[in-house]
């Protein structure tokens, strides 16, 4: 187990590393263009450019444009030219929003998601059921950006019921900073319980006919012990690994779109905005950090899924 | 898999193969040349484990020093326990698996190494039914494309290939009209017989057959069996046939081996392996057989062994089967046997064999079939002829 | 009783005809993909939003019919100082405070205007163009590149497995949003010049592979799996005993095998990237403007959502529908081509 462990997490370093290659291929290498004009934004003058080209090594060798690259990255050197502002400054300030955005979901979207999942396996081909899948599959069909801003517009701004978009910090108003993540969290949650309650209901009915639960139900167990020790039990191991992982993605990107429409200045927020500015250093920047954000999670979740599932540990 | 060594071993004259044919009493009528042998034929798998890259740390012994040949026109049974390497002997010869060491001869040719282009040629000549009747037909195609492929591989045309497979369907037992349907329309018996009707489409020299009937019922095994019967005399085939059941053989059967762990333990002529088995091991199987009447199964003397085949990776020393066989003595823990002849072309690889006289017991030889590990050891006279258990039925 | 002839003849010719069929079928076969038809041809429910993904086709391919013989106006002709006669009444397209005017219900202006004054329903139908055709273009792209890199990583052993799982691992890696806004930033200021490949940086080039390169790995992996699998089963092993090369193999007797499975995820890629193109020029990272895409009306949209609701509405309404018929449709596909006996949403 150990040596599965050991060997995981160095998988996980050469996964960075390529991670951090292709990044920069991404941004330096493949488009058009000087690298250097396009680091600059918009309506550069040429001092501008030279100073960038120079700080950044664009006149020099790919393997020292990389290490430049790499060295300015993660040593917070990073600023960006539109906003003038540093890099590492913005992401540090946008991360603890950002995952309460994405926390509050996960846990919202599972809790929902087992509920919704479980009850139409186990009514399964009665109405209920047919119900549940029109429902979750209008779920994944929804644009997350749409419908965050018409219930954005219709719950907060019209009705009330809601605050119009923005964020509290925590730490100055907890139950503040709960309502204002109420719609958010629903509008994050409503594609993924959509997508898990299905794949949970396709488990369970799985597992419901195999032997073992057949035999339970044998031995006099209650059907509600039945279902919850044996068959939710092997059920959820596949969707408690792609929970870790779709969480992972969320944090590092799916929740751009959330945090954009309710304005909640998340790093997701941060990266949109450069986006549309075409401002590159922070969209260089998340996307590396959200990559190896995503590398780290599904590194931990391997290793997770190994210790519960002693079937696939490796000897 | 990772070492190709062709040793010294490798190069024998035909004439003492001649000599052990003639021996053997097989079905070869005019002592030619074995149609496909091997010789001291070694397959170990690696297994591989490490932090970075895979490295073998250990191996598994599937077959461990077999050497055997089959004559044109002959049926070779092959029996043994899951494990025992049969199965691997018979995809090493069809070149589906590589051999670590040893040498495969197929009509003299050496074909150890061969790879897909050499093998070509010879693939019209060799074909294989293989073992599970619902795994081994592809469930996405029509039957009659199932049968025609070996037909299209080898240059066949269409308009040729159509009324060909049809008679091919006609001679196995199926009504040539069903040549459109799919395997899921059939039983697992028809299912059989069309993998026999696509090993024969090249019309082969040498048919493997994988344990063809294991997975049937015992009514429809009988079917098949003669199926193949019949079918060698029209055709003229060779047979190899890997098997567990040593009833099965029985009746298809010119000589049948005996395996173990990877090592021969026996080979005999069919009929003789029933009512003179020399092994223990040979013994013990065939007490296995379950005998319809219950007052005579009750009646027999039967040859039991205790516990479980042990672990390929880590082969017991000495006699493979020590650990399990209630005739052995130290010197079966320590020496491996060698493949001893026997009267009548009879091999068996055991310190202590039964059902021989002392006599035959002292004339016995080494024979050149033996493992080269076996060493020179021949069963003493005092030690033969224990309990004259495994008069099989 | 007196007896209809022609209603006789008709039974008779039914029960024939059935019998025909069965006969038919009892010579011919019934293959996976007959059965698999059948039981969708059941599904009425899937079959009708199947349907209406293909009215929905079919009206945005018809997009010049409608701007030409109906609006009379183009998707991005700003009508910003027009006026029209609306209910007697002659109204300002754009009024004075900037509000757009709301659906007409008539042929010019039939869903109303944006704030540049062009007319919606035009947009509508041209961005659908855009969109699906970059959706299902990338659809497109990501199957064949899936299936080639699934056969190759699946059927071969050692060296190339280990090259494409790692290249499909580090794609991985990317969020879809983050590697399609990074893709589509990075191409979008220049376009690109790789070798022999020239592509405008407004291109709609770029975001069809944008798209189709972040979805490569969510096919592939499954489809190694898959061939990981079927590579072991004893008709592979036949068809090598037969003497049949790696390449045959791999797509006479494994690839028959996954078509089932390359057919459901396909219907599902082609609804996951529409969505993703809308969320991409929804951030400016997809289509660029002006041209129209539904990811750009809804983000037009929402800026002016307090003022003129149905711009953003209207363009999402679009999209839901669109995808929501893949999405039922691809579930009918998946329970027809492997149903399980007591779950099937069937009528």
């Amino acid at each position: 187990m150990r040596r599965f462990i050991v060997r995981r997490l160095i998988q996980m370093v050469l996964v960075m590393f390529a991670v951090s290659v292709l990044v920069f291929l991404i941004f330096n290498v493949i488009p058009n263009g000087d690298p250097a004009v396009r680091m600059a934004g918009r309506q550069p003058t040429e001092t501008q450019i030279e100073a960038i080209r120079k700080e950044w090594g664009f006149d020099e060798n790919i393997v020292v444009q990389y290490t430049t690259t790499m060295k300015k990255v993660f040593t917070g050197d990073l600023k960006s030219y539109f906003t003038q502002l540093p890099v590492d400054e913005e992401i540090k300030k946008g991360l603890p929003r950002t995952l309460s955005l994405a926390i509050g979901a996960a846990i919202l979207w599972m809790v929902v998601a087992i509920c919704f999942g479980l009850y139409s396996a186990v009514q399964a081909g009665r109405f209920a059921d047919r119900f549940l899948t029109i429902i979750a599959l209008i779920g994944i069909s929804l644009p997350v950006f749409w419908i965050g801003a018409l219930l954005n517009h219709y719950l907060g701004f019209k009705l009330g019921w809601f605050p119009n978009g923005g964020y509290v910090e925590f730490t100055k108003d907890p139950v503040d900073w709960f309502y204002h993540l109420i719609l958010p969290w629903t509008t994050l949650a409503i594609l993924f319980i959509g997508f898990y309650s299905r794949v949970l209901r396709s488990n369970v009915l799985d597992t419901i006919n195999e032997d073992y639960v057949r035999t339970a139900r044998a031995k006099g167990l209650s059907e509600r012990r039945v279902m919850v020790r044996h068959v939710l039990r092997t059920s959820m191991i596949p969707i408690v690994t792609l929970w870790g992982l779709d969480f992972g993605a969320v944090v590092a990107g799916g929740a751009v779109l959330t945090e954009t429409v309710f304005d909640l200045q998340g790093v997701g927020q941060y990266a949109a905005e450069a986006i549309g500015q075409l401002d590159v250093p922070p969209v260089l920047a998340t996307t590396m950090f959200a990559a190896f954000f995503i590398v780290v999670v599904n590194a931990i979740v391997d290793i997770l899924y190994a210790y519960l599932d002693p079937r696939i540990r490796p000897q | 898999m990772t070492q190709h060594r062709s040793g010294p071993e490798q190069a024998r004259p035909l004439a003492n193969v001649e000599t052990t044919q003639a021996e053997a009493g097989g079905a070869s009528t005019d002592g030619s040349a074995p149609l496909v042998e091997v010789e001291h034929l070694k397959v170990f798998f690696p297994i591989k484990s490490g932090l970075f890259f895979d490295r073998e740390v250990a191996r598994v012994h599937a077959v461990n020093d077999v050497t055997l040949s089959i004559a044109e026109g002959e049926t070779m049974g092959l029996v043994g326990e899951s494990g025992c390497g049969k199965t691997t002997i018979s995809r090493a010869i069809m070149r589906l698996v590589d051999s670590t060491e040893g040498a495969i001869r197929f009509r003299g040719q050496d074909v150890t190494h061969a790879g897909r282009r050499r093998m070509e040629p010879l693939r019209r000549e060799m074909q294989m039914v293989f073992q599970d009747p619902f795994a081994s037909l592809n469930p996405r195609k029509r039957v009659g494309q199932i049968i025609g492929l070996p037909l299209r591989l080898h240059g066949s045309e269409r308009k040729e290939i159509e009324p060909q497979v049809r008679e091919l369907l006609a001679r196995v037992g199926l009504h040539k009209e069903h040549v459109n349907r799919f395997p899921h329309e059939f039983s697992g018996g028809q299912r059989q017989r069309i993998g026999v009707a696509r090993a024969l489409a090249l019309e082969p020299r040498l048919i493997v057959l994988d344990e063809p009937v294991s997975a049937l019922d015992v009514s429809v095994q009988a079917q098949i069996i003669n199926l193949l019967d019949d079918l060698q005399d029209d055709f003229k085939l060779t047979y190899l046939f890997v098997a567990h059941d040593l009833s099965v053989v029985r009746h298809v059967s010119d000589r049948i081996a005996v395996m173990y762990l990877g090592k021969l333990m026996e080979v005999s002529p069919a009929e003789e392996l029933y009512t003179k088995p020399i092994h223990p091991y040979t013994s013990a199987l065939l007490s296995a057989i379950p005998i319809p009447d219950p007052e005579e199964n009750r009646r027999r003397e039967r040859m039991v062994v205790s516990g479980e085949p042990p672990n390929p990776i880590n082969p017991p020393s000495g006699c493979v089967f020590h650990t399990r066989c209630p005739r052995a003595t130290d010197v079966c823990r320590t020496v491996e046997p060698p493949l001893a002849r026997y009267p009548n072309g009879h091999l068996a690889a055991c310190h202590h064999p039964m059902n021989v006289s002392p006599e035959e017991v002292k004339a016995t030889e080494k024979d050149r079939t033996s493992p080269l590990s076996a060493g020179d050891e021949l069963p003493a006279a005092s030690g033969a002829n224990g309990s004259g258990l495994g008069d099989g039925h | 009783m007196a007896t209809d002839p022609l209603a006789d003849q008709a039974a008779l010719q039914g029960r024939e005809a059935w019998e025909q069929e069965a006969e038919r079928e009892r010579a011919h076969g019934v293959g996976p993909w007959r059965l698999a038809l059948r039981r969708l041809r059941r599904n009425k429910v899937a079959l009708a939003f199947g349907l209406l993904f293909v009215l929905l086709v079919a009206c945005c391919v018809a997009a010049p019919l409608w701007a030409d013989r109906v609006a009379h106006t183009g998707p991005n002709e700003n009508h910003l100082s027009d006026t029209i006669r609306v209910g007697g009444e002659t109204k300002n397209v754009v009024g004075l405070d900037g509000i757009p005017i709301g659906p007409t219900w008539r042929g010019e202006f039939f869903l109303g205007a944006d704030s540049n004054g062009r007319d919606i329903m035009v947009r509508l139908l041209y961005g659908g163009r855009n969109s699906l055709l970059v959706g299902i273009s990338a659809a497109l792209i990501t199957t064949i590149l899936s299936i080639v890199l699934g056969l190759i990583a699946g059927y071969s052993h050692g060296a190339s497995d280990a090259a494409v799982s790692s290249l499909l691992d580090i794609l991985w890696s990317f969020p879809v949003v983050i590697l399609g806004v990074a893709l589509g930033v990075a191409l979008a200021l220049d376009g690109v010049d790789i070798g022999p490949f020239s592509v405008s940086e407004d291109s709609l080039l770029i975001p069809i592979f944008v798209i189709a390169i972040a979805y490569v790995p969510y096919m592939a992996r499954p489809l190694r799996g898959q061939v990981l699998s079927l590579r072991e089963r004893e008709f592979v092993e036949a068809a090598r005993a037969q003497g049949a090369g790696p390449l045959r193999i791999m797509f006479t007797e494994v690839l028959p095998s996954l078509t089932s499975t390359i057919l459901v995820f396909s219907t599902l890629l082609i609804a996951n990237a529409v969505l993703l193109e809308a969320a991409l020029s929804f951030l400016g990272a997809g289509i660029r403007p002006p041209n129209p895409s539904w990811g750009t009306m809804i983000d037009d949209g929402v800026d002016r959502i307090s003022t003129a609701p149905h711009l953003a509405i209207v363009p999402g309404a679009m999209l839901v529908l669109t995808v929501l018929s893949l999405n039922v449709l691809g579930d009918g596909v998946r329970d027809a081509l492997d149903p399980r006996a007591n779950v099937r949403l069937e009528h």
